[in-house]
């Protein structure tokens, strides 16, 4: 009862910010729109006792992706009205992706999907409902029975760093930058020096 | 003993109270919470005036290291006392003064955003562990909490930034940003050692996995760490010498320049509270939170109440943390800003990430007397 009428407020809040999302002018709203679904989808994840997934969507979207986002959000100055021109153009393949989308959870959701488990027909969440602490659970299937999946997936996601560093260093540099590892490890006796003197 | 006085309130208080308001079906639900929310004041009152105190302890000390004496005119009751009431003298005054908001800022976002800067460092404590059994929410993701709760604080600051319509402001805040995304990850990296040393993310048992004597307390084997977590701390709390976001000769004072009266002690309040978790994470991590640092010595540890475990020692070594924020302010010149990023990028980082693959050897070799 109590947590039926949990899971309802934060699955209204959900569908309102997400809605809010996509319809509010300003995109620096937009992304803090954004933000706040993500923190309900967290709540919901908890409700289930998915603490870990929970934590780890707050953790990565909303404290490191969310941030860097709006970093660049807010330094862009971005014309709003052309940006809401597009609306109605890019409905039909919104459209397509909320369809897919819908598609895949239901796949996973409904019963019979292609992540039930084998034995005990069991979908979704009610897999993994009996094991209290599914963080220590999530990390044994993780790098026991999904270990080359997992590995597969650092190694592209290293590729991606490596490609992202590769783009921002497009040729050498040339004009002279102040070294600190230089600066930090200087002596006094490099940029003064003591003279004894006369008095008159 | 903190436990049973606990019991006593919800026995004779809490529960008659209930039974008088709250319909039967629903008087156990009611209770439960009305318990929680007893549990979270007695957390949150003294640590809103330890907050209080510390500004009052960070004046007065910084006033003694540079030979002066702070605040020393506002007591009680016509007697000084040391200045005392100056606390709570500053509190009164910035409660009556006006919160500006200026023109062209965003109304809602630049009231919402001292909020957001508050709030996580408030919430964190809900895993804080001051006892064996002294802790409001025993959750196996502690650590992890912890983690998301302080990568959280950064919104705060951003949204006060964009929301003022200030340049001084927005710079500010964007400085502030960057730094703190830069040092979360060495910080990041540094729980993820002690998660491996200790083999849980459970605050509570990260305690009792260093317990034996002060050398089994994981800021030997983890020394390195130990280090680099309670730097990336204070550059993450934005405290001198990392304070580049408010740097007063260039910025005015960063990202709240345009905040009055209490919308300005809130945020200066979640700094000094940030402060306060950052000692107490410190402490319990790496410095074996509420155990005894005589506990298993040849002398001391037969005494009886010197090597007992006990919520008093915990509270001995985050004061000597807080103490030490403090004296960092007092000591060092600020930090230029790419020296920050240097610092957190280029030499904490490949620190932690060295000190995994040694500490994770060293779990799997059993080294003792740590991880045996």
């Amino acid at each position: 009862m109590l947590e039926q009428s949990i899971f309802y407020i934060f699955a209204a809040f959900l569908i309102f910010s997400a809605c809010m999302v996509i319809s509010v002018r300003n995109p620096v709203h937009a992304a803090l729109f954004l933000i706040l679904s993500f923190f309900c989808s967290a709540a919901i994840w908890l409700i289930l006792e998915a603490e870990f997934l929970a934590i780890a969507l707050v953790l990565v979207y909303v404290g490191a992706v969310m941030v860097l986002f709006l970093f660049v959000v807010m330094m862009l100055d971005i014309n709003i009205s052309t940006l809401r021109e597009g609306f109605s153009r890019f409905l039909p393949v919104g459209l397509l992706v909320a369809v897919l989308m819908l598609a895949a959870m239901g796949l996973i959701v409904g019963g019979g999907g292609i992540l039930s488990d084998p034995e005990t027909g069991a979908t979704g969440a009610g897999q993994f409902e009996a094991a209290a602490g599914n963080t220590r659970l999530l990390g044994k299937a993780l790098f026991t029975e999904y270990i080359y999946p997992f590995e597969v997936a650092g190694a592209i996601l290293l590729v991606a760093i490596i490609a992202a560093i590769g783009l921002t260093m497009r040729k050498p540099r040339t004009q002279r930058t102040p070294k600190p590892g230089k600066q930090v490890s200087i002596k006094r006796e490099e940029r003064v020096k003591l003279v004894n003197m006369e008095s008159e | 003993m903190l436990e049973n006085i606990f019991n006593l309130i919800s026995e004779h208080i809490l529960g008659p109270a209930v039974g008088l308001l709250v319909p039967a079906g629903y008087a156990s639900n009611a209770l439960y919470t009305l318990e929680v929310l007893v549990k979270i004041s007695a957390i949150l009152l003294p640590l809103l005036f330890c907050v209080a105190y510390l500004t009052y302890a960070e004046r007065k000390i910084i006033g003694y290291i540079q030979c002066r004496l702070g605040p020393n005119r506002v007591g009680f009751f016509g007697f000084r006392l040391w200045g005392l009431g100056q606390p709570i003298a500053d509190v009164v005054k910035l409660i009556f003064k006006e919160i500006i908001i200026p023109a062209g800022a965003n109304k809602r976002l630049f009231v919402i955003a001292p909020i957001l800067a508050m709030a996580p460092s408030l919430a964190a404590w809900a895993v804080i562990p001051f006892d064996e059994t002294l802790v409001l929410a025993d959750i196996n993701a502690g650590l992890l909490y912890i983690l998301a709760l302080t990568s959280l604080a950064v919104y705060g600051v951003i949204i006060a930034g964009w929301a003022s319509n200030s340049k001084y402001a927005f710079l500010g805040a964007m400085r502030s940003a960057a730094q703190i995304v830069s040092y979360e990850i060495a910080m990041g990296f540094a729980l993820v050692c002690v998660l491996i040393a200790a083999g849980s993310l459970n605050l509570g048992r990260i305690t009792e996995a260093q317990s034996g004597s002060i050398l089994h307390w994981y800021w030997l084997p983890l020394l390195p760490i130990f280090l680099v977590y309670f730097i990336s701390g204070v550059a993450e709390t934005n405290r001198a010498p990392f304070d580049v976001a408010e740097g007063e000769s260039e910025l005015v004072a960063g990202f709240h320049v345009e905040y009055g009266g209490m919308a300005f002690s809130i945020f200066f309040m979640a700094e000094y509270a940030n402060m306060v978790l950052i000692s107490v994470l410190t402490a319990v991590l790496f410095c074996g939170g509420w155990l005894s640092p005589f506990q298993g010595m040849p002398f001391l540890g037969d005494q009886p109440f010197l090597s007992e475990p006990n919520i008093a020692w915990l509270l001995i070594k985050t004061s000597v943390f807080l103490f030490m924020f403090l004296w960092f302010r007092a000591t060092f010149p600020r930090y230029r800003y790419d020296q920050i990023m240097r610092l957190g990028w280029k030499v904490f980082l490949p620190i932690t990430i060295i000190w995994i693959v040694v500490v994770s050897g060293m779990v799997v070799a059993g080294v003792g007397p740590w991880f045996n």
